[in-house]
């Protein structure tokens, strides 16, 4: 007997370790968490933050204009190119200023979707919301910005439709509000979640409680729903900022003569005049106005709502 | 700036001095195509790697083409020399990259004996000025035509003939000219003709007053474009949509448009017109240089070099693909001029790389780096 108890641990050989393991990780539970946090820790420092610096380092660099090789000679002129001409300007200003309409464009579609969602819908209803919500997301973002393309153009589904009903024609092909427009849909999902979320915590109590203090709907959505529910908005205008901010393809697909974002300067820089220092450059400043932004969500507890 | 201002006059004088100090590359070139790698990764025009020829290609030499398509000469370059510039084989250079990939050693010199069809070429084709140095060859002429205007026949009328049309108020918002710095040419040329006081003579050599008038011109087109194309495919849907009517081009997107009954045709107007000469280039970094020798002999032959012309829309350096032309679509040989004249060849203002150095020998010339400036500031 004790000779086939012996085969049969020899034929288990992990179950010792493994209890030995689970053993050592029981009385010591610090090296648990080290084992569970060192590799994303490892690949935030490694992979993040370590590009970030390479990045921020070679906005400081110059490339050779004749052999486009880069030269490391530490200097400012990237920064003061970036301050002096007004094209820059522009189109900073610009990026800027698009991604914040559509981030305004999608706390107000996403409100009262959410609204819906989260208060009134039934539970079926409220699946089939979701699933039209996020159903977009399946296909590509490629394919959504071509088919928007399609329809404005000037012979497109918007301009046949409007000439079939009014005959009226709108010329919005390849400009800022095509743009505008297509940012506003493909990130619309992004606002919606977070905002949904935040209405789902708000208590049936409390809006009981405003209505027994003898608050109507409108006072009972300004002074309670919306203060709770705005850390939501907040939190989901994160993510539409950001991703606007940090964008280069709608403009190039989508814009017209003047759409040129900061991410297409960037996008010109590395691959058609192969300066990375300047594109290293240009590309700090969404991430200074980024950091400004998150500090202002901070304040507002967007990240209690995420 | 100072300092840079220095670094490129100094760059710019050193170059100029290669030539004079002579490239002695003579030894050292293959004297025969050795067996194909397998592999071919090219940097090219759309339109250049086109199936009907590619296919045959690789299925004589075993040799898998992999294309990549570059919008403009500066993309071309940029791609030549990133990482390490050993990731492409070859490139269909223009004039304008050519040089620049020449002097920046990011191509090797290339024995045209091995090309049995060079013999064949054009006389202005077989040693020309922007692939040739000293007697060296550093690639091999391909095909060359002219950038055309481009109109919808139905929405322009009448028939533009001048280059006036892209400049003028009355197709606002319906103009699409390329993203491309080398468009600044294209303003140069019509103000020769449309402003004689400036004293335009080069479209590529300008001094700051004419370099800051075609700049104004074309600052006072921008409000006109609905957008300024990067890619050929670009241009095509802008026509097809109707959201273009009118603009600059190549024959290849006039090609492509009447084959799927778009009512657009495209001339030279009376201006003239910038150019192309185009030449396959060997990159000085090549991983699979046998097959791009086998590429550069298989797309001199005649046959190819009809099929590429009618495709894309241009002119053969081989005059021996005239006949095959006609063949395959009669009377295309005379419609691109296949085998034109020396007078034709020299009409057509083609893409050079703009320096600071004029052709007087003085330096009052505004050289490249001016010129992406300028067309970033105005595209803003």
């Amino acid at each position: 007997v004790a000779a086939g108890l012996d085969t049969a641990e020899r034929l288990r050989p992990g179950r010792p370790v493994r209890l030995r393991a689970s053993g050592f990780f029981w009385r010591n539970p610090w090296a648990k968490a080290v084992l569970l946090l060192a590799p994303p820790l490892l690949a935030f420092t490694l992979v993040y933050l370590a590009s970030l610096v390479a990045l921020f380092i070679s906005a400081f660099w110059t490339v050779n204009p004749f052999t486009t090789e880069i030269e490391h000679i530490w200097n400012v002129d990237n920064f003061k190119t970036l301050w002096e001409a007004s094209a820059y300007r522009t189109i900073a200003l610009r990026t800027i200023g698009i991604a914040a309409a559509v981030t305004l464009a999608d706390a107000l579609l996403a409100f009262p979707l959410a609204y819906f969602m989260a208060r009134i819908a039934s539970v079926r209803t409220r699946t089939i919301l979701f699933v039209g919500v996020l159903l977009p997301l399946w296909s590509s973002y490629l394919v959504r910005v071509y088919i928007w393309r399609l329809i404005l153009n000037h012979d497109g589904v918007l301009n046949w439709t409007l000439g079939k009903l009014f005959g009226a024609h709108l010329g919005i092909a390849y400009s800022n509000w095509a743009v505008w427009l297509i940012f506003t849909y493909v990130w619309l999902p992004f606002m919606i979640l977070p905002v949904y979320g935040a209405l789902e915590r708000v208590p049936h109590s409390y809006i009981e409680a405003s209505r027994d203090l003898g608050a109507r709907g409108w006072t009972t959505f300004r002074r309670v729903v919306l203060p709770l529910a705005l850390p939501g908005v907040v939190a989901g205008s994160i993510f539409t900022f950001s991703l606007t901010l940090g964008d280069y393809v709608t403009p190039l697909l989508a814009g017209g003569a003047s759409s040129q974002f900061i991410g297409n300067v960037v996008y010109d820089s590395v691959g058609i005049s192969n300066n990375v220092p300047f594109a290293a450059a240009f590309a700090a400043v969404p991430l200074c106005v980024m950091a400004v932004y998150l500090l202002i969500a901070r304040r507002l507890g967007a990240f209690e709502a995420m | 700036v100072r300092r840079r201002v220095w670094i490129v006059a100094a760059a710019v004088a050193a170059a100029l001095c290669v030539p004079a100090a002579g490239i002695s590359h003579g030894n050292g070139l293959p004297t025969s195509i050795g067996k194909g790698e397998g592999q071919l990764n090219l940097i090219a025009w759309e339109g250049y790697t086109y199936k009907q020829w590619v296919t045959p290609f690789e299925k004589a030499t075993g040799c898998q083409v992999h294309s990549k398509f570059a919008g403009s000469s500066d993309e071309m370059v940029t791609l030549m020399r990133q990482g390490g510039g050993s990731q492409y084989d070859g490139v269909s250079a223009s004039g304008d990259a050519a040089l620049r990939l020449i002097y920046g050693k990011d191509v090797q010199p290339v024995n045209v004996k091995l090309i049995p069809d060079w013999k064949n070429f054009v006389p202005q084709l077989k040693s020309p000025a922007h692939n040739t140095i000293d007697g060296v060859h550093y690639g091999v002429s391909l095909q060359w035509g002219p950038n055309t205007l481009l109109y919808n026949t139905k929405l322009v009328k009448p028939a533009p003939s001048s280059w006036s049309v892209i400049y003028s108020k009355k197709f606002k918002g319906k103009v699409t000219v390329p993203d491309n710095p080398i468009q600044i040419a294209d303003a140069a040329l019509y103000l020769s003709k449309s402003q004689p006081s400036l004293g335009i003579k080069d479209p590529y050599e300008l001094t700051q007053t004419q370099f800051n008038a075609a700049v104004n011109l074309l600052k006072q087109q921008k409000p006109l474009i609905k957008k300024y194309w990067a890619l050929a495919s670009d241009e095509i849907d802008l026509f097809k949509s109707g959201d273009a009517v009118v603009g600059a081009s190549w024959p290849y997107q006039t090609n492509t448009l009447v084959a799927d009954k778009a009512p657009v045709k495209d001339l030279i107007p009376k201006e003239g017109a910038t150019g192309w000469a185009d030449t396959w280039m060997l990159s000085a970094h090549a991983k699979h240089p046998n097959c791009m020798y086998k590429w550069m002999a298989w797309v001199s032959t005649p046959k190819v070099q009809a099929e590429q012309a009618i495709y894309f829309g241009e002119t053969p350096a081989n005059p021996k693909a005239c006949p095959i032309m006609n063949k395959l679509s009669p009377g295309s040989a005379a419609q691109y001029h296949c085998g034109a004249s020396a007078a034709y060849f020299n009409s057509i203002k083609f893409w050079k790389t703009p320096v600071a150095k004029c052709d007087n020998g003085q330096n009052s010339c505004v050289d490249y780096t001016k010129w992406q400036q300028a067309w970033t500031q105005l595209k803003g």
